[in-house]
């Protein structure tokens, strides 16, 4: 029989004491790990995260891939050059058509509405919770979705260099290794969050995020777990590769309990289906177990919409906005909706003029969208205007480099002008009050 | 032969497990049999028989193994009729070149993945390993990515370029690097002109491909090396001298005053000291010991020894390396089994050392991205930082997984079991333990697999854990069993360091 070792975790006790022990480890600064006993401490005894306090915020970034249609979505029915260049996809202003063919009202003077599939999302900003920033855009505008991608995520119009997100974990973590990651759901890790000492955690699914050789065979998980549970002996040295590596390995076991514990909870309100659903879904079961993570990073394709834009577009807003109602809805059954901040963009809109296929091509400026308790709520900026145009294309009338400064002084409190390279003019994008 | 902090290791220090650390090293590890056999040469002749690989037979890259005109730029006919076209307002000639286009940057982008795959066979199936690990260890130095290149043929032909001149001078690399159409494009020299100097290039050559960052240059020299690289571009496929866009005054560069030019500006920069030590220091990580914060003690001493072989023998890469790999502060313990292994190492020391099938060639470079190392797409000028940022919670679960699918043929995004399931004969790494009966004993064989595997010593607690797994599951060594062993040795933490 195996004897037992006091620094091995039986799987047991990690059940037994759940996921407050789960919180208290990836919360606990890694160099108090260094032993097994430092890590038992008494159950409670961990500071509770108070709502409000900056260490407590967090920001749900959604990326539109393929580039959403910003006058499809924001539909500037008072103007009527918008019906000329949109002959047919044009979206009929309030009432003029039926109840699934008009756009939402926004307000009455504005001549602005929303895309009749965005019902979801038009409830939150009808309830003062959400705003729409108009004519998010760059200088130079690049029209290659890799490319446009890019520059958003570096905030760098040469698209080169590391992650913006990144870049505000390294600013965080000063050098030393980081204990907290942030979290991307999905295959791969977006550029935006790659900085040079950090690196996100990135699963397609929180099935995904454990070890698959338990699979095998039953007899393998009990070593298994042994091996990857036990904090570094007596005997090694603390600030080696072996200790480092020990540490992660528990910290990977830990974290996967308990995401996978998060998000096998049943949500507190109803998702609608869908890819973009389930992601926020699995963002809103981390959040709700209090998981140390300050940025989460979904992705919703295929806004890539050339030909037959109509039907595939309403349904991507359809999806988009209901999900955005319900991940709202669950964070305030949580009470979380004062500290989650939801962004939402694309990496350009689409042509003013239709195309010959029924679609839209690569474009320019487009609107980004705000979630939360915190926001400056409303319709923020100014439309671009559909004359002035460049080649075809909009003007961006705010630089989407203000929009991260907004975020990242006011709402992360960190330096934006050093993680950004570069002093740009703050956007208000998060209300008076904080 | 070199003395002091360079002085090698005494002949009769080496042995298996020497051998087993110079394969980790300065290739992707070897099998049993491969270790004993380069162990049998003695220390000299198995790195001579490393470093100078060009003795050791290969096919050479077929020259059109890749279309060097999938990007072909338009030519000055197709871009009068676009021009017309979009005067005239013809939108459906617009619209044709538009989807040409299109379909051009559709092929490369598949080429691109094609010449991923080719790589990493490269690597697996290569007689030379070293060649790959420098040639990979090239990528990471003077890092440009795909990304921003956009034309798959750059890229091979600069992987190519790196391969051709890994152990030769680095002065001739250095010389290539101007003149490398990928490097032009990414730190946008083609837009470095006479009229509107582009510092890009300028400040990378020094910061991060010579001196290193705020070795021995200033500001200025920065601007004045700018000067030096105008009119140094590319068409289409080629390195382009454009004279009519160079600067050709006086520029003042690191002290030295002159008409230069960019090979002059290559030359004033390799007279420096800092440039010798700045590269010594990054192959020293790269082969020797990554351990994060500046080296101290033997390591510096190491360092500077090695820097002035470096310039004493005019920069050659070789002299540098066989010195590396014969001194006996290469074997010290603190070295072994000291590095993280980049993904690219995990994946190909885990198929060449244990001999495992090679799966599936395009999962493989995509477990790479997953786990941070996408080769042909650093994420920055910098490379790949490598040590411990390899190393987080979810590439940790990425790392383990991966091994479970090469021992085992699972595959880790929930896709299917591979059909051809666990066709894996692991047998191959204990057969020389067998006694005159054809027994193997379990304690010699547990020890043996895991210092194998993990490339020193094992703990105790290990031993016994893989020892009582092997008790409560028959008692005897067969393949099945063994498959299981390495699966769980492959998901500890230590299986992450060589």
């Amino acid at each position: 029989m195996h004897e037992p070792n006091e620094n091995a975790y039986t799987r047991r006790l990690f059940l037994q004491q759940g996921l407050t022990l789960a919180s208290m480890v990836t919360t606990v600064p890694w160099f108090v790990q260094n032993s097994a006993h430092a890590m038992m401490l008494p159950l409670g005894s961990q500071t509770a995260s108070q709502a409000g306090v900056p260490e407590d915020r967090i920001l749900v970034v959604v990326q539109l891939g393929g580039g959403n249609d910003g006058l499809n979505t924001v539909v500037p029915f008072g103007d009527s050059r918008y019906y000329n260049a949109r002959p047919t996809l044009g979206i009929a202003a309030p009432g003029r058509a039926g109840n699934n063919l008009s756009a939402l009202a926004l307000d009455e003077t504005s001549g602005i509405g929303l895309h009749p599939s965005m019902s979801g999302f038009k409830e939150l900003y009808d309830d003062g919770v959400a705003s729409i920033v108009q004519g998010v855009g760059y200088p130079n505008p690049n029209r290659s979705h890799f490319t446009s991608m890019d520059i958003w995520h570096t905030a760098n119009t040469d698209a080169a260099g590391t992650g913006w997100l990144g870049r505000y974990y390294d600013a965080q973590c000063n050098g030393s290794p980081a204990n907290d990651h942030a979290v991307a759901i999905g295959r791969t890790a977006p550029l935006a969050l790659i900085g040079d000492q950090t690196k996100p955690v990135s699963f397609e699914s929180a099935d995904l995020f454990r070890w698959i050789g338990a699979d095998l065979h039953d007899d393998l998980d009990d070593p298994y777990q042994r091996l990857n549970r036990t904090a570094p002996p007596k005997d090694v040295d603390d600030d080696g590769q072996m200790a480092f590596l020990m540490r992660t390995a528990l910290d990977a076991q830990v974290s996967s309990d308990q995401i996978r514990e998060a998000v096998s909870k049943r949500p507190l309100v109803p998702y609608p289906g869908g890819n973009l659903s389930q992601q926020l879904q699995t963002v809103g079961a981390m959040i709700r177990a209090e998981l140390p993570t300050r940025v989460y990073y979904v992705t919703l394709g295929g806004f890539d919409t050339h030909a037959g834009q109509a039907n595939q577009h309403a349904q991507l807003l359809r999806q988009l906005g209901d999900s955005l109602n319900s991940f709202y809805k669950d964070l305030k059954a949580q009470g979380n909706t004062d500290r989650v901040l939801t962004m939402v963009f694309s990496e350009f809109g689409r042509r003013v003029s239709q195309n010959a296929s029924g679609g839209t091509d690569h474009g320019t400026a487009a609107p980004m969208y705000f979630i939360g308790d915190m926001v400056k709520p409303g319709l923020l900026g100014q439309h671009p205007s559909l004359t002035d145009l460049d080649q075809g294309d909009l003007k961006f009338t705010v630089d989407f480099r203000s929009i991260y400064t907004g975020v990242l002084t006011d709402w992360m409190n960190s330096p934006a002008q050093k993680i950004l390279g570069g002093q740009f003019r703050k956007a208000q994008i998060i209300g008076a009050t904080t | 032969m070199a003395r002091g902090a360079l002085k090698p290791l005494h002949e009769s220090d080496f042995e298996y497990w020497s051998t087993h650390h110079l394969l980790n090293r300065a290739g992707f590890g070897g099998t049993p049999g491969q270790v004993r056999a380069l162990t049998n040469m003695g220390l000299e002749n198995a790195v001579d028989y490393i470093v100078d690989y060009q003795g050791v037979s290969m096919a050479a890259v077929e020259a059109d193994r890749f279309d060097e005109d999938i990007m072909r730029p338009r030519s000055d006919a197709e871009r009068n009729e676009i021009a017309m076209a979009r005067q005239a307002g013809n939108e459906a000639v617009v619209e044709r070149l538009r989807l040409q286009r299109q379909a051009a940057q559709r092929a490369d982008r598949q080429q691109m993945r094609e010449i991923q795959i080719w790589w990493l066979a490269r690597m697996i199936e290569t007689p030379r390993p070293l060649e790959e690990k420098l040639t990979l260890f090239w990528h990471g130095h003077f890092a440009t990515s795909y990304r921003k290149i956009e034309d798959s043929y750059h890229m091979f032909r600069q992987n190519q370029m790196f391969r051709a001149g890994a152990t030769g001078s680095f002065k001739a690399l250095a010389h290539d690097i101007i003149r490398d159409p990928a490097m032009l494009k990414y730190l946008d020299n083609n837009r470095n002109v006479r009229r509107s100097p582009n510092e890009n290039l300028a400040r990378e050559l020094m910061e991060l491909f010579t001196l290193g960052e705020g070795n021995a240059y200033t500001e200025q020299d920065i601007k004045e090396g700018a000067r030096a690289l105008t009119g140094y571009t590319y068409d289409d496929n080629n390195f382009v001298f454009a004279e009519r866009a160079h600067d050709s005054g006086p520029k003042r560069i690191l002290g030295k005053i002159g008409n230069y030019n960019g090979e002059d500006f290559v030359n004033i920069i390799l007279t420096k000291r800092a440039c010798s030590e700045f590269l010594c220091l990054k192959l020293y990580r790269f082969f020797v010991n990554d351990m994060p914060g500046e080296p101290t003690g033997a390591a510096r001493k190491f360092i500077i020894e090695l820097a002035k072989l470096f310039r004493d023998t005019n920069y050659s890469i070789k002299a540098v390396l066989k010195t590396m790999f014969t001194s006996a502060h290469f074997y010290e313990q603190e070295n072994v089994a000291s590095m993280i292994k980049s993904p690219i190492q995990l994946i190909i020391e885990a198929i060449r050392s244990l001999r495992t099938p090679t799966r599936n060639l395009a999962a493989l470079v995509g477990a790479g991205d997953l786990m941070g190392q996408n080769i042909f797409y650093p994420p920055s000028v910098k490379g790949w930082p490598g040590g411990r940022t390899w190393i987080n919670t979810s590439t940790l679960f990425v790392r383990q997984n991966l091994l479970v699918y090469l021992l085992t043929g699972r595959r880790p995004d929930a896709y299917p079991w591979e059909k051809d399931g666990s066709n894996y004969d692991a047998m191959h790494l204990i057969e020389h333990l067998r006694d005159e009966t054809g027994a193997i004993d379990v304690e010699q064989a547990v020890v043996y697999l895991l210092r194998f595997t993990l490339g020193r010593e094992p703990h105790r607690t290990r031993v016994d854990e893989l020892k009582n797994f092997v008790k409560t599951h028959g008692n005897e060594i067969n393949n099945t069993l063994l498959v299981a062993l390495l699966s769980l040795i492959t998901a500890m933490p230590e299986y992450q360091l060589c």
